[in-house]
Protein backbone atom coordinates (compact mmCIF):
# COMPACT_ATOMS: atom_id res chain seq x y z
CA UNK A 1 0.00 0.00 0.00
CA UNK A 2 2.90 2.33 1.00
CA UNK A 3 4.51 1.35 -2.85
CA UNK A 4 1.00 2.27 -4.30
CA UNK A 5 1.36 5.64 -2.50
CA UNK A 6 4.63 5.88 -3.33
CA UNK A 7 3.84 5.99 -7.35
CA UNK A 8 0.79 7.52 -7.50
CA UNK A 9 2.41 10.65 -5.66
CA UNK A 10 5.32 11.20 -8.08
CA UNK A 11 3.08 10.36 -11.03
CA UNK A 12 0.14 13.07 -9.84
CA UNK A 13 3.49 15.31 -9.47
CA UNK A 14 4.47 14.41 -12.60
CA UNK A 15 0.74 15.82 -13.87
CA UNK A 16 0.75 18.83 -12.25
CA UNK A 17 4.61 19.48 -12.64
CA UNK A 18 4.02 19.40 -16.40
CA UNK A 19 1.37 21.04 -18.11
CA UNK A 20 -0.47 17.74 -19.66
CA UNK A 21 -2.96 18.14 -16.12
CA UNK A 22 -3.89 21.88 -16.64
CA UNK A 23 -4.38 21.70 -20.07
CA UNK A 24 -6.59 18.51 -20.00
CA UNK A 25 -8.13 20.03 -17.50
CA UNK A 26 -8.60 23.53 -19.48
CA UNK A 27 -9.51 22.26 -22.09
CA UNK A 28 -12.20 20.03 -20.27
CA UNK A 29 -13.59 22.84 -18.49
CA UNK A 30 -13.65 24.93 -21.62
CA UNK A 31 -15.94 22.52 -23.22
CA UNK A 32 -17.67 21.11 -20.41
CA UNK A 33 -18.66 25.22 -19.67
CA UNK A 34 -20.34 25.42 -23.28
CA UNK A 35 -22.34 22.46 -23.49
CA UNK A 36 -23.61 23.44 -19.65
CA UNK A 37 -24.19 27.56 -21.59
CA UNK A 38 -26.21 26.30 -24.64
CA UNK A 39 -27.92 23.18 -22.38
CA UNK A 40 -28.98 26.24 -19.62
CA UNK A 41 -30.38 28.53 -22.37
CA UNK A 42 -31.81 26.01 -24.48
CA UNK A 43 -33.39 24.93 -20.75
CA UNK A 44 -34.73 28.18 -20.21
CA UNK A 45 -35.99 29.40 -23.23
CA UNK A 46 -38.36 25.83 -23.16
CA UNK A 47 -39.02 26.46 -19.53
CA UNK A 48 -41.13 29.95 -20.68
CA UNK A 49 -42.89 28.28 -23.08
CA UNK A 50 -44.18 25.24 -21.34
CA UNK A 51 -44.89 27.83 -18.16
CA UNK A 52 -47.61 28.96 -20.03
CA UNK A 53 -49.22 25.48 -19.87
CA UNK A 54 -50.18 24.36 -16.50
CA UNK A 55 -49.97 20.58 -17.52
CA UNK A 56 -46.92 20.30 -18.60
CA UNK A 57 -45.39 22.85 -16.04
CA UNK A 58 -45.18 19.58 -14.29
CA UNK A 59 -42.89 17.99 -15.89
CA UNK A 60 -40.19 20.55 -16.47
CA UNK A 61 -37.37 18.71 -14.56
CA UNK A 62 -33.75 20.28 -14.29
CA UNK A 63 -32.12 16.79 -14.03
CA UNK A 64 -33.90 15.31 -16.87
CA UNK A 65 -33.49 18.17 -19.08
CA UNK A 66 -30.02 19.86 -18.04
CA UNK A 67 -27.73 17.00 -16.12
CA UNK A 68 -28.47 14.00 -18.39
CA UNK A 69 -27.40 15.46 -21.59
CA UNK A 70 -24.70 17.66 -19.92
CA UNK A 71 -23.60 14.37 -17.90
CA UNK A 72 -24.02 12.53 -21.87
CA UNK A 73 -21.80 15.26 -23.39
CA UNK A 74 -19.46 15.21 -20.79
CA UNK A 75 -18.63 11.34 -21.04
CA UNK A 76 -18.25 11.95 -24.40
CA UNK A 77 -15.35 14.34 -23.89
CA UNK A 78 -14.06 12.01 -21.05
CA UNK A 79 -13.29 9.15 -24.19
CA UNK A 80 -11.36 11.89 -25.88
CA UNK A 81 -9.47 13.40 -23.33
CA UNK A 82 -8.91 10.23 -20.98
CA UNK A 83 -6.57 8.67 -23.46
CA UNK A 84 -3.92 11.89 -23.68
CA UNK A 85 -3.59 11.38 -20.13
CA UNK A 86 -2.57 7.76 -19.65
CA UNK A 87 -0.90 7.21 -22.99
CA UNK A 88 2.41 8.20 -21.43
CA UNK A 89 1.97 6.12 -17.82
CA UNK A 90 4.07 2.86 -19.51
CA UNK A 91 5.16 3.82 -22.88
CA UNK A 92 7.57 6.87 -21.04
CA UNK A 93 8.77 4.50 -18.79
CA UNK A 94 9.81 2.72 -21.00
CA UNK A 95 11.36 5.04 -23.74
CA UNK A 96 13.06 6.60 -21.15
CA UNK A 97 14.51 3.33 -19.67
CA UNK A 98 13.03 4.16 -15.85
CA UNK A 99 11.48 0.94 -16.04
CA UNK A 100 14.56 -0.18 -15.63
CA UNK A 101 15.13 1.32 -12.55
CA UNK A 102 11.12 0.64 -11.44
CA UNK A 103 11.30 -2.98 -11.63
CA UNK A 104 15.07 -3.41 -9.95
CA UNK A 105 13.67 -1.54 -6.79
CA UNK A 106 11.57 -3.97 -4.55
CA UNK A 107 8.16 -2.35 -5.70
CA UNK A 108 5.80 -4.73 -7.17
CA UNK A 109 4.34 -4.44 -10.79
CA UNK A 110 0.97 -4.38 -9.67
CA UNK A 111 1.95 -1.84 -7.20
CA UNK A 112 3.53 0.36 -10.02
CA UNK A 113 0.22 -0.51 -11.64
CA UNK A 114 -1.99 0.46 -9.21
CA UNK A 115 0.14 3.94 -8.31
CA UNK A 116 0.07 4.78 -12.08
CA UNK A 117 -3.89 4.15 -12.27
CA UNK A 118 -4.39 6.25 -8.63
CA UNK A 119 -2.68 8.77 -10.03
CA UNK A 120 -5.05 9.34 -13.23
CA UNK A 121 -7.83 8.67 -11.00
CA UNK A 122 -6.91 11.87 -8.74
CA UNK A 123 -6.86 13.59 -12.11
CA UNK A 124 -10.14 12.88 -13.07
CA UNK A 125 -11.62 13.70 -9.81
CA UNK A 126 -10.01 17.01 -10.48
CA UNK A 127 -11.55 17.38 -13.46
CA UNK A 128 -15.11 16.27 -12.25
CA UNK A 129 -14.99 17.70 -9.13
CA UNK A 130 -14.06 21.47 -10.55
CA UNK A 131 -17.45 21.05 -13.25
CA UNK A 132 -19.37 20.81 -9.44
CA UNK A 133 -19.13 24.48 -9.39
CA UNK A 134 -21.37 25.02 -12.94
CA UNK A 135 -23.85 23.63 -10.06
CA UNK A 136 -23.80 26.17 -8.15
CA UNK A 137 -25.60 28.27 -10.38
CA UNK A 138 -28.55 25.69 -10.89
CA UNK A 139 -28.82 25.31 -6.90
CA UNK A 140 -29.18 28.94 -7.00
CA UNK A 141 -31.65 29.60 -9.46
CA UNK A 142 -33.40 26.07 -9.32
CA UNK A 143 -34.34 22.82 -7.46
CA UNK A 144 -32.51 20.09 -8.95
CA UNK A 145 -32.01 16.81 -7.14
CA UNK A 146 -28.91 16.53 -5.42
CA UNK A 147 -28.75 12.95 -5.39
CA UNK A 148 -29.46 12.23 -8.84
CA UNK A 149 -26.42 14.61 -9.89
CA UNK A 150 -24.27 13.01 -7.35
CA UNK A 151 -25.34 9.40 -9.26
CA UNK A 152 -24.41 10.88 -12.67
CA UNK A 153 -21.44 12.16 -11.36
CA UNK A 154 -20.36 8.45 -9.46
CA UNK A 155 -21.16 7.00 -13.04
CA UNK A 156 -18.70 9.51 -15.02
CA UNK A 157 -16.29 8.60 -12.63
CA UNK A 158 -16.88 5.05 -13.21
CA UNK A 159 -16.48 5.01 -16.37
CA UNK A 160 -13.52 7.38 -16.98
CA UNK A 161 -11.75 5.10 -14.66
CA UNK A 162 -12.56 1.77 -16.69
CA UNK A 163 -11.21 4.30 -19.85
CA UNK A 164 -8.06 4.98 -17.89
CA UNK A 165 -7.65 1.28 -17.05
CA UNK A 166 -7.99 0.83 -20.89
CA UNK A 167 -5.61 3.43 -21.25
CA UNK A 168 -2.87 1.99 -18.75
CA UNK A 169 -3.44 -1.04 -20.60
CA UNK A 170 -2.85 0.09 -23.72
CA UNK A 171 0.09 2.26 -22.17
CA UNK A 172 2.02 -0.78 -21.64
CA UNK A 173 1.98 -2.50 -24.88
CA UNK A 174 3.97 0.16 -26.54
CA UNK A 175 6.98 2.54 -26.06
CA UNK A 176 4.99 5.01 -28.34
CA UNK A 177 2.45 7.72 -26.94
CA UNK A 178 0.87 8.04 -30.01
CA UNK A 179 0.09 4.45 -30.51
CA UNK A 180 -1.12 3.99 -27.00
CA UNK A 181 -3.40 7.16 -27.56
CA UNK A 182 -4.76 6.10 -30.79
CA UNK A 183 -5.51 2.26 -29.61
CA UNK A 184 -7.11 3.67 -26.49
CA UNK A 185 -9.55 6.06 -28.09
CA UNK A 186 -10.44 3.11 -30.99
CA UNK A 187 -10.92 0.67 -28.64
CA UNK A 188 -13.46 3.15 -26.17
CA UNK A 189 -15.23 3.91 -29.33
CA UNK A 190 -15.77 0.63 -30.47
CA UNK A 191 -17.39 0.03 -27.24
CA UNK A 192 -19.14 3.19 -26.88
CA UNK A 193 -20.95 2.25 -30.80
CA UNK A 194 -21.10 -1.26 -30.32
CA UNK A 195 -24.92 -1.34 -29.11
CA UNK A 196 -25.20 0.13 -32.33
CA UNK A 197 -24.57 -2.84 -33.84
CA UNK A 198 -27.82 -4.45 -32.53
CA UNK A 199 -30.13 -3.04 -35.10
CA UNK A 200 -28.66 -5.96 -37.22
CA UNK A 201 -27.92 -8.65 -35.14
CA UNK A 202 -30.77 -10.51 -33.69
CA UNK A 203 -30.65 -13.25 -30.61
CA UNK A 204 -28.40 -14.09 -28.06
CA UNK A 205 -25.92 -11.49 -30.07
CA UNK A 206 -28.25 -8.71 -29.34
CA UNK A 207 -28.04 -9.00 -25.55
CA UNK A 208 -24.31 -9.60 -25.22
CA UNK A 209 -23.28 -6.39 -27.52
CA UNK A 210 -25.56 -4.02 -25.85
CA UNK A 211 -24.05 -5.29 -22.38
CA UNK A 212 -20.53 -4.96 -23.31
CA UNK A 213 -21.63 -1.77 -24.85
CA UNK A 214 -20.00 1.54 -22.45
CA UNK A 215 -22.37 3.95 -23.71
CA UNK A 216 -25.08 1.45 -22.90
CA UNK A 217 -24.29 1.20 -19.35
CA UNK A 218 -23.93 5.17 -19.07
CA UNK A 219 -27.32 6.39 -20.46
CA UNK A 220 -29.28 5.32 -17.17
CA UNK A 221 -26.32 6.21 -15.01
CA UNK A 222 -26.67 9.92 -16.05
CA UNK A 223 -30.52 10.33 -15.42
CA UNK A 224 -29.21 9.79 -11.88
CA UNK A 225 -30.40 5.96 -11.54
CA UNK A 226 -27.64 4.00 -10.06
CA UNK A 227 -28.13 0.26 -11.03
CA UNK A 228 -25.67 -2.38 -9.70
CA UNK A 229 -25.59 -3.98 -12.70
CA UNK A 230 -23.79 -0.53 -14.47
CA UNK A 231 -22.05 -0.02 -11.47
CA UNK A 232 -20.16 -4.16 -11.84
CA UNK A 233 -19.85 -3.62 -15.37
CA UNK A 234 -17.34 -0.37 -15.01
CA UNK A 235 -15.40 -1.93 -12.23
CA UNK A 236 -15.19 -5.46 -14.14
CA UNK A 237 -14.05 -3.10 -17.25
CA UNK A 238 -11.51 -1.89 -14.99
CA UNK A 239 -10.25 -4.83 -13.16
CA UNK A 240 -9.79 -6.40 -16.47
CA UNK A 241 -7.88 -4.06 -17.61
CA UNK A 242 -5.34 -3.87 -15.36
CA UNK A 243 -5.32 -7.57 -15.05
CA UNK A 244 -4.13 -7.88 -18.76
CA UNK A 245 -1.57 -4.64 -18.16
CA UNK A 246 -0.16 -7.23 -14.93
CA UNK A 247 0.12 -9.93 -17.79
CA UNK A 248 1.71 -7.92 -20.77
CA UNK A 249 3.95 -6.67 -18.19
CA UNK A 250 4.90 -9.84 -16.75
CA UNK A 251 5.16 -11.84 -19.59
CA UNK A 252 7.55 -9.35 -21.57
CA UNK A 253 10.21 -9.54 -18.96
CA UNK A 254 9.59 -13.80 -18.92
CA UNK A 255 10.04 -13.74 -22.64
CA UNK B 1 28.72 -11.65 -2.57
CA UNK B 2 27.90 -12.11 -6.12
CA UNK B 3 27.62 -15.74 -7.74
CA UNK B 4 26.46 -17.19 -10.70
CA UNK B 5 26.48 -20.82 -11.53
CA UNK B 6 25.83 -22.09 -15.12
CA UNK B 7 23.12 -19.13 -16.10
CA UNK B 8 21.78 -19.05 -19.61
CA UNK B 9 19.15 -16.62 -21.33
CA UNK B 10 18.12 -17.11 -23.84
CA UNK B 11 16.17 -14.78 -26.52
CA UNK B 12 13.98 -17.31 -28.70
CA UNK B 13 16.38 -18.93 -30.30
CA UNK B 14 19.56 -16.55 -29.25
CA UNK B 15 21.72 -17.39 -26.81
CA UNK B 16 22.49 -14.12 -25.18
CA UNK B 17 23.86 -16.28 -22.01
CA UNK B 18 25.15 -19.18 -22.03
CA UNK B 19 26.62 -21.32 -19.43
CA UNK B 20 27.86 -18.90 -17.20
CA UNK B 21 29.54 -19.21 -13.97
CA UNK B 22 31.60 -16.76 -11.65
CA UNK B 23 32.26 -15.80 -8.28
CA UNK B 24 32.78 -12.26 -7.24
CA UNK B 25 34.77 -11.54 -3.11
CA UNK B 26 32.84 -9.03 -0.96
CA UNK B 27 34.41 -5.33 -0.81
CA UNK B 28 35.97 -5.87 -4.28
CA UNK B 29 35.14 -4.27 -7.94
CA UNK B 30 34.89 -6.78 -10.32
CA UNK B 31 35.08 -6.03 -14.25
CA UNK B 32 32.57 -7.91 -16.78
CA UNK B 33 34.46 -7.47 -19.88
CA UNK B 34 33.60 -8.45 -23.19
CA UNK B 35 33.25 -7.40 -27.01
CA UNK B 36 29.63 -5.30 -27.48
CA UNK B 37 26.69 -7.57 -27.27
CA UNK B 38 28.82 -10.14 -25.31
CA UNK B 39 25.76 -10.70 -23.06
CA UNK B 40 27.20 -8.12 -20.35
CA UNK B 41 24.32 -5.87 -19.96
CA UNK B 42 22.01 -9.31 -19.92
CA UNK B 43 23.91 -11.16 -17.47
CA UNK B 44 23.75 -7.81 -15.14
CA UNK B 45 19.55 -7.61 -16.09
CA UNK B 46 19.41 -10.90 -14.40
CA UNK B 47 21.60 -10.06 -10.97
CA UNK B 48 19.29 -7.06 -10.99
CA UNK B 49 16.04 -9.48 -11.01
CA UNK B 50 14.64 -7.22 -13.90
CA UNK B 51 15.12 -10.16 -16.47
CA UNK B 52 14.85 -13.59 -15.46
CA UNK B 53 16.75 -16.40 -16.58
CA UNK B 54 16.05 -18.99 -18.39
CA UNK B 55 18.59 -21.41 -16.59
CA UNK B 56 20.66 -21.25 -13.64
CA UNK B 57 21.40 -19.35 -10.59
CA UNK B 58 22.95 -16.39 -9.35
CA UNK B 59 22.75 -15.18 -5.89
CA UNK B 60 23.42 -11.97 -4.33
CA UNK B 61 24.59 -11.64 -0.81
CA UNK B 62 23.15 -15.37 -0.30
CA UNK B 63 19.94 -14.43 -1.88
CA UNK B 64 18.45 -16.25 -4.62
CA UNK B 65 17.89 -14.16 -7.30
CA UNK B 66 14.77 -15.49 -8.44
CA UNK B 67 13.30 -16.72 -5.46
CA UNK B 68 14.00 -14.17 -3.34
CA UNK B 69 14.20 -10.71 -6.09
CA UNK B 70 13.02 -8.49 -3.04
CA UNK B 71 15.22 -9.34 -0.20
CA UNK B 72 18.59 -8.94 -3.55
CA UNK B 73 16.39 -5.20 -4.87
CA UNK B 74 16.93 -4.07 -1.34
CA UNK B 75 20.77 -4.62 -0.98
CA UNK B 76 21.70 -3.98 -4.74
CA UNK B 77 22.24 -0.59 -6.32
CA UNK B 78 21.70 -0.80 -10.03
CA UNK B 79 23.19 1.51 -12.79
CA UNK B 80 21.37 0.14 -16.41
CA UNK B 81 22.97 1.41 -19.45
CA UNK B 82 20.69 3.90 -20.02
CA UNK B 83 20.51 5.74 -17.12
CA UNK B 84 16.97 5.66 -16.11
CA UNK B 85 16.57 9.44 -15.33
CA UNK B 86 12.58 11.56 -15.01
CA UNK B 87 13.81 14.39 -16.95
CA UNK B 88 11.33 16.39 -15.58
CA UNK B 89 11.87 16.66 -11.93
CA UNK B 90 14.65 18.27 -10.02
CA UNK B 91 17.65 15.82 -9.07
CA UNK B 92 17.10 15.85 -5.25
CA UNK B 93 13.09 15.15 -5.97
CA UNK B 94 14.45 12.08 -8.15
CA UNK B 95 16.77 11.02 -5.83
CA UNK B 96 14.27 10.73 -2.88
CA UNK B 97 12.07 9.21 -5.19
CA UNK B 98 14.30 6.20 -5.84
CA UNK B 99 15.16 6.15 -2.05
CA UNK B 100 11.35 5.62 -1.50
CA UNK B 101 10.88 3.01 -4.08
CA UNK B 102 14.07 1.80 -2.85
CA UNK B 103 12.47 1.06 0.77
CA UNK B 104 14.60 4.08 2.58
CA UNK B 105 12.22 4.83 5.29
CA UNK B 106 11.09 8.07 5.26
CA UNK B 107 12.91 9.56 8.32
CA UNK B 108 15.88 8.45 6.84
CA UNK B 109 15.65 9.78 3.14
CA UNK B 110 16.94 13.15 3.78
CA UNK B 111 20.14 11.68 5.31
CA UNK B 112 20.40 9.47 2.44
CA UNK B 113 19.86 11.93 -0.30
CA UNK B 114 22.30 14.86 1.56
CA UNK B 115 25.15 11.73 1.66
CA UNK B 116 24.35 10.68 -2.07
CA UNK B 117 24.37 14.12 -2.94
CA UNK B 118 28.18 14.24 -1.27
CA UNK B 119 29.51 11.39 -2.58
CA UNK B 120 28.79 11.88 -5.96
CA UNK B 121 29.38 15.35 -6.12
CA UNK B 122 26.07 16.90 -7.06
CA UNK B 123 25.38 19.46 -4.51
CA UNK B 124 25.62 22.14 -7.21
CA UNK B 125 22.76 21.07 -9.10
CA UNK B 126 20.70 19.47 -6.75
CA UNK B 127 18.04 22.03 -7.48
CA UNK B 128 17.43 21.92 -11.12
CA UNK B 129 15.61 19.93 -13.43
CA UNK B 130 17.54 16.88 -14.77
CA UNK B 131 16.85 17.73 -18.36
CA UNK B 132 18.84 21.06 -17.53
CA UNK B 133 21.75 19.44 -16.63
CA UNK B 134 24.94 18.07 -18.09
CA UNK B 135 25.57 14.52 -19.61
CA UNK B 136 28.41 13.91 -17.43
CA UNK B 137 26.07 15.06 -14.12
CA UNK B 138 23.59 12.97 -15.63
CA UNK B 139 25.92 9.88 -15.27
CA UNK B 140 26.50 11.06 -11.75
CA UNK B 141 22.73 11.48 -10.94
CA UNK B 142 22.16 7.45 -12.11
CA UNK B 143 25.15 6.56 -10.02
CA UNK B 144 23.62 8.58 -7.04
CA UNK B 145 20.74 7.12 -7.22
CA UNK B 146 22.10 3.61 -7.30
CA UNK B 147 24.13 4.85 -3.88
CA UNK B 148 20.87 5.99 -2.68
CA UNK B 149 20.05 3.19 -0.24
CA UNK B 150 23.39 2.54 0.88
CA UNK B 151 23.71 -0.89 -0.76
CA UNK B 152 26.08 -3.78 -0.01
CA UNK B 153 26.36 -4.35 -3.91
CA UNK B 154 26.76 -2.06 -6.53
CA UNK B 155 26.22 -2.86 -10.07
CA UNK B 156 26.96 -0.68 -12.94
CA UNK B 157 26.16 -1.63 -16.82
CA UNK B 158 28.94 0.81 -18.46
CA UNK B 159 29.75 3.68 -16.12
CA UNK B 160 31.83 5.84 -17.67
CA UNK B 161 30.26 5.57 -20.86
CA UNK B 162 29.98 8.73 -23.64
CA UNK B 163 31.76 11.07 -21.17
CA UNK B 164 34.93 13.04 -21.92
CA UNK B 165 38.23 11.67 -20.70
CA UNK B 166 37.57 14.18 -17.44
CA UNK B 167 34.87 12.92 -16.69
CA UNK B 168 35.25 9.72 -17.23
CA UNK B 169 38.98 10.48 -14.58
CA UNK B 170 36.32 11.50 -12.05
CA UNK B 171 33.63 8.21 -12.26
CA UNK B 172 36.52 6.24 -11.98
CA UNK B 173 37.96 7.91 -8.96
CA UNK B 174 34.42 7.75 -7.57
CA UNK B 175 33.88 3.92 -8.11
CA UNK B 176 37.22 3.39 -6.33
CA UNK B 177 36.23 5.45 -3.29
CA UNK B 178 33.04 3.25 -2.63
CA UNK B 179 35.18 0.25 -2.86
CA UNK B 180 35.49 -1.45 0.55
CA UNK B 181 32.05 -0.55 1.85
CA UNK B 182 30.54 -1.79 -1.36
CA UNK B 183 30.90 -5.12 -3.68
CA UNK B 184 31.39 -3.15 -7.57
CA UNK B 185 30.76 -5.16 -10.54
CA UNK B 186 30.78 -2.69 -13.50
CA UNK B 187 30.45 -4.03 -17.11
CA UNK B 188 32.92 -2.56 -19.79
CA UNK B 189 34.19 -2.51 -22.92
CA UNK B 190 36.82 -0.81 -22.34
CA UNK B 191 40.22 -2.64 -21.52
CA UNK B 192 42.15 0.40 -19.55
CA UNK B 193 39.02 0.66 -17.41
CA UNK B 194 39.38 -2.96 -16.22
CA UNK B 195 43.33 -2.22 -15.26
CA UNK B 196 42.59 1.04 -13.95
CA UNK B 197 39.25 0.72 -11.43
CA UNK B 198 39.33 -3.42 -11.08
CA UNK B 199 40.32 -5.96 -8.87
CA UNK B 200 39.52 -8.96 -10.46
CA UNK B 201 37.53 -9.47 -14.42
CA UNK B 202 34.80 -11.91 -15.68
CA UNK B 203 35.53 -12.12 -19.43
CA UNK B 204 32.66 -13.26 -21.32
CA UNK B 205 32.21 -13.32 -25.39
CA UNK B 206 29.02 -14.66 -26.99
CA UNK B 207 27.16 -15.10 -24.28
CA UNK B 208 30.04 -17.60 -22.27
CA UNK B 209 32.98 -17.17 -19.80
CA UNK B 210 36.46 -17.26 -21.39
CA UNK B 211 38.07 -16.26 -18.34
CA UNK B 212 37.86 -14.90 -14.86
CA UNK B 213 40.03 -13.98 -11.93
CA UNK B 214 42.38 -11.30 -10.61
CA UNK B 215 44.44 -9.36 -13.26
CA UNK B 216 47.68 -11.32 -11.60
CA UNK B 217 45.97 -14.59 -11.60
CA UNK B 218 44.81 -13.75 -15.60
CA UNK B 219 48.43 -12.74 -16.68
CA UNK B 220 49.90 -16.08 -14.85
CA UNK B 221 48.13 -18.60 -16.04
CA UNK B 222 47.39 -16.70 -20.07
CA UNK B 223 51.47 -16.80 -20.00
CA UNK B 224 52.46 -13.38 -19.02
CA UNK B 225 56.01 -12.06 -18.05
CA UNK B 226 57.48 -9.93 -15.57
CA UNK B 227 60.05 -7.08 -17.01
CA UNK B 228 61.04 -3.50 -16.93
CA UNK B 229 61.41 -0.83 -19.37
CA UNK B 230 64.73 1.30 -18.98
CA UNK B 231 65.46 4.56 -19.88
CA UNK B 232 69.16 4.73 -20.92
CA UNK B 233 71.01 7.89 -21.84
CA UNK B 234 73.67 6.47 -24.35
CA UNK B 235 75.02 2.83 -25.41
CA UNK B 236 71.95 1.20 -26.10
CA UNK B 237 73.13 -0.79 -28.95
CA UNK B 238 75.59 -2.68 -26.75
CA UNK B 239 72.90 -2.62 -24.04
CA UNK B 240 70.56 -5.29 -25.79
CA UNK B 241 73.30 -7.45 -26.22
CA UNK B 242 74.37 -6.68 -22.79
CA UNK B 243 71.04 -7.54 -20.94
CA UNK B 244 70.06 -10.60 -23.08
CA UNK B 245 73.52 -12.30 -21.25
CA UNK B 246 72.13 -11.71 -17.95
CA UNK B 247 70.58 -15.22 -16.97
CA UNK B 248 66.92 -15.79 -16.86
CA UNK B 249 66.09 -12.95 -19.14
CA UNK B 250 63.78 -13.88 -22.18
CA UNK B 251 63.52 -10.86 -24.78
CA UNK B 252 64.93 -7.56 -24.35
CA UNK B 253 63.70 -4.90 -27.20
CA UNK B 254 64.38 -1.79 -27.94
CA UNK B 255 62.49 1.27 -28.94
CA UNK B 256 64.44 4.54 -29.44
CA UNK B 257 65.67 5.02 -26.03
CA UNK B 258 63.95 2.97 -24.54
CA UNK B 259 64.51 -1.12 -23.72
CA UNK B 260 62.05 -3.48 -22.56
CA UNK B 261 63.75 -6.53 -20.65
CA UNK B 262 61.24 -9.54 -20.19
CA UNK B 263 61.59 -12.19 -17.90
CA UNK B 264 59.75 -15.50 -16.68
CA UNK B 265 57.95 -14.61 -13.74
CA UNK B 266 58.66 -14.77 -10.64
CA UNK B 267 62.25 -14.19 -10.90
CA UNK B 268 63.16 -10.60 -10.06
CA UNK B 269 66.09 -9.80 -12.26
CA UNK B 270 65.23 -5.85 -11.29
CA UNK B 271 68.60 -5.15 -9.28
CA UNK B 272 70.66 -7.02 -11.69
CA UNK B 273 69.31 -5.22 -14.74
CA UNK B 274 69.87 -1.80 -12.79
CA UNK B 275 73.47 -2.94 -11.75
CA UNK B 276 74.78 -3.65 -14.72
CA UNK B 277 73.43 -0.37 -16.62
CA UNK B 278 75.06 1.60 -13.67
CA UNK B 279 78.35 -0.78 -13.89
CA UNK B 280 78.59 0.07 -17.49
CA UNK B 281 77.78 3.90 -17.39
CA UNK B 282 74.89 4.01 -19.87
CA UNK B 283 73.35 6.96 -17.89
CA UNK B 284 70.22 5.21 -16.48
CA UNK B 285 67.39 7.86 -17.09
CA UNK B 286 63.94 5.68 -15.86
CA UNK B 287 63.38 2.35 -14.68
CA UNK B 288 59.27 1.14 -14.48
CA UNK B 289 58.25 -2.06 -14.76
CA UNK B 290 56.19 -3.39 -17.84
CA UNK B 291 52.76 -2.62 -17.31
CA UNK B 292 50.30 -5.78 -17.68
CA UNK B 293 49.13 -5.71 -21.10
CA UNK B 294 45.60 -6.34 -20.97
CA UNK B 295 44.64 -5.72 -24.74
CA UNK B 296 47.11 -8.62 -25.53
CA UNK B 297 45.85 -10.25 -23.03
CA UNK B 298 42.17 -9.66 -23.52
CA UNK B 299 43.07 -10.45 -27.40
CA UNK B 300 44.25 -13.63 -26.36
CA UNK B 301 41.92 -14.86 -24.55
CA UNK B 302 38.78 -13.95 -26.43
CA UNK B 303 40.08 -15.56 -29.32
CA UNK B 304 41.10 -18.14 -27.94
CA UNK B 305 38.00 -18.87 -26.71
CA UNK B 306 36.70 -19.22 -30.32
CA UNK B 307 38.78 -21.65 -31.28
CA UNK B 308 37.69 -23.58 -28.81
Amino acid sequence: MRNIGIIARKEVKTYFTSPIAYVVIFVFLVLVGFFFYSIISWFNSKSIEIAQNPYYYQQININQMVYAPLFNNMSIILLFMLPLLTMRLFAEEKKAGTEELLFTSPVHVLQVILGKYAAALVVLAAMLGLTGLLSVFTFLWGNPELVQILSGYLGLFLMGASFIAAGVFFSSLTKNQIVAAISTLGTLLLFWILNWATYFIPGIWKDVLNYLSASQHFETMASGILDTTDVVYYLSFSFFALFLTHSVIQSRRWR
Amino acid sequence: MIEVERLAKKYGELKAVNDLSFKVEKGKIWGLLGPNAAGKTTTMRILTGFLPATEGKASVAGFDVFERPDEVKKITGYLPEVVPLYSEMTVSEFLTFVAAIKQVPSSRRKEALGRALEVSGLASVKNRLIENISRGYKQRVGIAQALIHDPQILILDEPTIGLDPAQIKEIRDLIKSLKGEHTIMLSTHILAEVTQTCDGVVIINEGRLMASGSLEELTTSFGGKEGVVLKLKKGHEEAVFAFQEIPGVDRVSRQDSELTIEWVRGKDLREAVSGLAVERGWGLLEMRPVAINIEDLYLRIVSGGAEQ
